[in-house]
């Protein structure tokens, strides 16, 4: 794991490959810039990593407790606080600010972030169930059918998809490629889609490959 | 900067402020860049103009022509590098925006009235 920055979604376009000129969709995001809030040692609190801070807000946004510790890094009213678990905390001292120029382009990331809340939502929406016939008669158009056998068990069973709660929930997605940086505006083009509305916070670290070490 | 001005920037770095003004109904010809191993030449694509959709950066043109006894569109997005140019070589009367009903046509009644008061 190394460390990553936190960011905000702007929305998408799309850029041409100078070469081929082909349309690449890409969406935009404002990478921090980030602030180092406190670094945990093994000595100290018996891991390593590196706690970042986002978003600069008023004084009065925040509690006394959040700006006493925000007093320790000298750092600025900050709304957003996470942890990068990471081995070599030595590179890294209180203050630094990190931003887009984490990333180099072409490189892979993972992204992570609230997915868009969909609300109570059916069969159709949640778990891709086919509907029903709309005419000849039918009235059953968004029912779920079936949920199990009769007498024998005598129940759901557990895990059974029905309608519920959908989305709002944290996903990550993975290996995306970084197609462009600008690292004065700290601005990220990023290759494909990521979780969330325009304005949603966003986690970005370097991509985290499966058996490579 | 918000993120509409931080959008905009981006893509104006894509658009091409060099195209003319391109009008349904138009014959135009198209210069479309084709590699050819490591050769690079531009090919023209003559036609008219039966659709367009503005859309910033993603703004196309479907331009149709009768190649061979067979009907070809191809939807070009104006504003990408295969582009290489677009040339009006006829201003086209019509009174829809988009000319679908060509497609139904063969022969005389493709034809397209040619109006001058465009440049």
């Amino acid at each position: 794991m190394s460390v990553g920055i936190l960011g905000t979604k702007l929305g998408m376009t799309q850029v041409f490959e100078p070469e081929t000129g082909k349309a690449i969709p890409v969406t935009v995001i404002q990478a921090g810039p980030c602030t180092i809030t406190q670094i945990k040692t093994k000595e100290t609190d018996g891991y390593t990593s590196v706690q970042i801070g986002y978003q600069e807000v008023k004084e009065k946004a925040l509690s006394k407790p959040e700006l006493g510790h925000l007093k320790k890094s000298s750092a600025n009213p900050l709304r957003h606080l996470k942890e990068y678990r990471t081995d070599n905390v030595g590179e890294y001292e209180l203050g630094q600010t990190l931003g887009a120029a984490l990333f180099d382009s072409g490189a892979l990331v993972d992204i992570s972030g609230d997915t868009m809340g969909r609300g109570f939502a059916g069969y159709q929406k949640r778990h891709n169930f086919k509907r029903g016939q709309m005419a000849h008669g039918s009235k059953n158009h968004r029912l779920p059918g079936s949920t199990g056998a009769g007498t024998t068990p005598g129940r759901v069973y557990p895990g059974k998809k029905m309608a519920g709660r959908y989305g709002g929930t944290k996903v990550t997605i993975r290996k995306l490629q970084v197609v462009q940086v600008d690292s004065e505006q700290n601005v990220l083009l990023i290759k494909g889609a990521v979780p969330g509305k325009p304005g949603a916070l966003l986690s970005i670290a370097p991509a985290n490959i499966v058996g490579a070490k | 900067m918000n993120a509409e001005a931080i959008i905009r920037s981006i893509e104006a770095k894509h658009i091409k402020s060099d195209l003319p003004q391109i009008y349904v109904g138009d014959s135009v010809e198209v210069g479309v860049r084709i590699k050819e191993g490591t050769k690079e030449r531009i090919q023209p694509y003559r036609g008219t103009v039966i659709a367009m959709r503005n859309g910033g950066i993603n703004e196309t043109i479907t331009v149709r022509r009768i190649f061979q006894g067979v009907g070809v569109e191809r939807v070009f997005l104006i504003h990408s590098p295969i582009v290489a140019h677009i040339k009006i070589e006829r201003r086209g009367k019509v009174r829809r925006a988009k000319l679908y009903y060509l497609r139904d046509r063969v022969g005389k009644a493709t034809r397209i009235k040619q109006r001058f008061d465009r440049s």
